[in-house]
């Protein structure tokens, strides 16, 4: 009985009612952004905007920028036969990752299944080299991949079963495609993950309802399992890509971008010309088209995907 | 009467018969995987547990008895300095872990519970940080730094890789914030709680798990980093392990057996990390990308 003439107070202690409460509130909400948005401001938003106005310059990175060319670096990036030979290793990169290792990635995620008795065992093992950091990946293939068959393991199992001994990294044909092997060996585990996670969210009874309706495995498969794991595909390949276009620290390690340029990626070139030639303006510019790039793969995608989620009734 | 039909297709003898070829195909398969992924892991340790002279005589083959020599100079020679690096690198990973989980959290309580002018301007402008992953922004990045005077600097390393963390990490937190049921802030409220109350008594006690993955995912992340480490330290002394890992390859790169040790023991943490982390790591990679 004590406590009904408090009732009408539960309005006044709700925040945001009265006036005093309201500017506390909103004290709250600029102190708690405050450091987000400060960090975020300074280091991600400011760096872009700013390299737009050095990619104006011919500038060496010593004082002020004051050789205004315009729109030269951009034109003149379009025209070095290196930048699209990047460009192209870039495309090999997302091709190969799509078609290739998210395809394996998904077999492993169904065959490892719901049920499998180690599926935790497999799980991992298959995501421990993605812990590892890329320097570790990197380096470990580099000596696997090494040209002497008594160095490198994978020649002295070609020689062993037969064939002949290949400079993987110093072939100009070779060593992308090693370069790949490297990249699936670290990162197939990731979209395993994803889908196996995938795959735990379709409920086990849609698939054994189209069992019973009379679909076989592989019925099953592609009319069920396949468009159920839409969102969760649409996620991997948006990864996928993005993480191809700004692949790094493999190739930097593995070859430098070389032999000959044949391994460049866009970042390699950026670096190149950022941090070791010290052409700051051009660097800048290759920055602008590689951010170009991103934004407009993530528009034009996320308008493109934008699908029924099957699953959200569950 | 499905579930009868079921049973007896079960035990019969020929779908007995499928179900352990299926098996077997399936353990075929993952094992081959298994030895693939565990090759370079496997040849790594091998090489890093001989001396200079075995690795040069018989390179694969398993080191027996193993040789401790070369685990022993890294970890025992200063000229080495994998302890300074070592140092350098958890210094760093402790700096950017706490700062991502206070800074992304009271970002995130705000975006998941308050209401206010500007919000879907402001988290918007956290979304894009998404699309710019710091492999793409990495020059501009070091220009902002030298202005500041941060090259050279830990520091340096530290806010940077802690403001390219603040998106992904906020989306993360947001998730786990939202799910939280609004009847208890309406309750804490009725209580007497202030904002700041409800935040600290309540939800962040909550949402420990979250806040755990979070952490987890940012250790690794950090302590992997090497781009910035690469831009932003010149000076050796300050060097974080990845970086300085890469460099002892560069300058010891003859002597394979003595690299592999310095690689394996720098793969050490993380693998020893990951063997207990596992389950944090996993479920942020998956709420992550799901999510976001």
């Amino acid at each position: 009985m004590q406590n009904l003439p408090t009732i009408p107070n539960i309005f006044k202690l709700k925040p945001g009612t009265t006036g005093r409460k309201k500017n506390k509130e909103r004290l709250v909400i600029f102190l708690f952004l405050l450091p987000a948005i400060v960090l975020f401001i300074i280091f991600v938003v400011y760096p872009i905007i700013q390299s737009i106005y050095y990619s104006l310059f011919n500038w060496k990175g010593f004082g002020p920028a004051v050789d205004f060319v315009g729109l030269d670096n951009f034109t003149n990036i379009l025209k070095d036969r290196v930048f699209i030979i990047a460009l192209r290793n870039v495309l090999f990169i997302i091709a190969f990752s799509l078609f290739l290792q998210l395809p394996l990635s998904l077999m492993l995620a169904v065959l490892v299944g719901r049920d499998l008795p180690g599926r935790v065992f497999f799980r991992v093992i298959f995501f421990m080299p993605y812990v590892l950091s890329e320097v570790i990946a990197a380096l470990m293939w580099l000596f696997i991949l090494n040209p002497d068959p008594e160095r490198g393991f994978i020649n002295a199992v070609i020689v062993f079963l037969g064939g002949e001994p290949q400079a993987w990294l110093g072939n100009t044909s070779l060593v992308m495609p090693a370069i790949f092997v490297a990249l699936t060996w670290k990162y197939f585990g990731y979209h395993m993950l994803l889908f196996m996670t995938g795959l735990q969210n379709i409920p086990s009874e849609i698939e054994e309802a189209g069992r019973i309706d009379g679909a076989n495995r592989f019925q099953n498969f592609f009319y069920i399992t396949l468009p159920l794991l839409r969102s969760t595909i649409r996620t991997s390949v948006y990864l996928s890509v993005l993480g191809s276009i700004q692949q790094f620290i493999v190739v930097w390690i593995m070859t430098k971008g070389g032999p000959v340029n044949a391994s460049e990626t866009l970042a390699t070139y950026m670096y190149r010309f950022g941090f070791v030639r010290f052409q700051l303006g051009y660097g800048s510019a290759v920055a602008i088209y590689m951010f170009l790039l991103c934004l407009m793969f993530s528009l034009i995608y996320q308008r493109l995907t934008r699908q029924p989620d099957y699953l959200s009734g569950y | 009467m499905i579930t009868d039909e079921l049973v007896v297709e079960r035990h019969h003898p020929r779908a007995r018969w499928r179900k352990f070829a299926t098996r077997f195909f399936q353990y075929f398969i993952l094992s081959i995987i298994v030895v693939i992924v565990f090759v370079p892991i496997v040849i790594l340790v091998f090489g890093a547990l001989k001396t200079r002279g075995e690795y040069l005589s018989h390179p694969y083959t398993v080191p027996i008895p193993p040789r401790w020599e070369n685990i022993t100079l890294i970890l025992g020679n200063a000229s080495y300095s994998f302890w300074p690096m070592m140092r350098n690198s958890v210094f760093v990973m402790l700096i950017v872990t706490a700062l991502v989980v206070t800074v992304c959290s009271l970002a995130a309580f705000v975006f998941a519970r308050m209401q206010f002018r500007g919000k879907g301007l402001a988290f918007n402008l956290f979304t894009l940080g998404l699309m710019f992953p710091i492999n793409v922004a990495i020059l501009p990045v070091y220009f902002v730094l030298r202005q500041i005077d941060l090259i050279d600097n830990l520091w340096g390393v530290i806010v940077v890789q802690t403001a390219f963390l603040l998106s992904g990490n906020i989306m993360i937190l947001r998730g786990f914030f939202t799910a939280i049921p609004a009847e208890l802030q309406e309750a804490a409220y009725i209580d007497g709680c202030t904002v700041v109350d409800f935040f600290l008594r309540i939800l962040l006690p909550l949402a420990r798990p979250a806040l755990s993955t979070v952490a987890a995912l940012t250790m690794i992340i950090s302590w992997n980093d090497l781009l910035v480490p690469l831009v932003v330290l010149n000076n050796d002394k300050l060097w974080t392990l990845p970086l300085g890992t890469m460099q002892f390859q560069g300058q010891y790169g003859q002597d394979l057996s003595l690299v592999s040790a310095f690689v394996a023991l720098s793969a050490l943490p993380t693998i020893i990390f990951y063997i207990f982390a596992e389950r944090q790591i996993v479920s942020g990679l998956t709420a992550g990308a799901i999510k976001g």
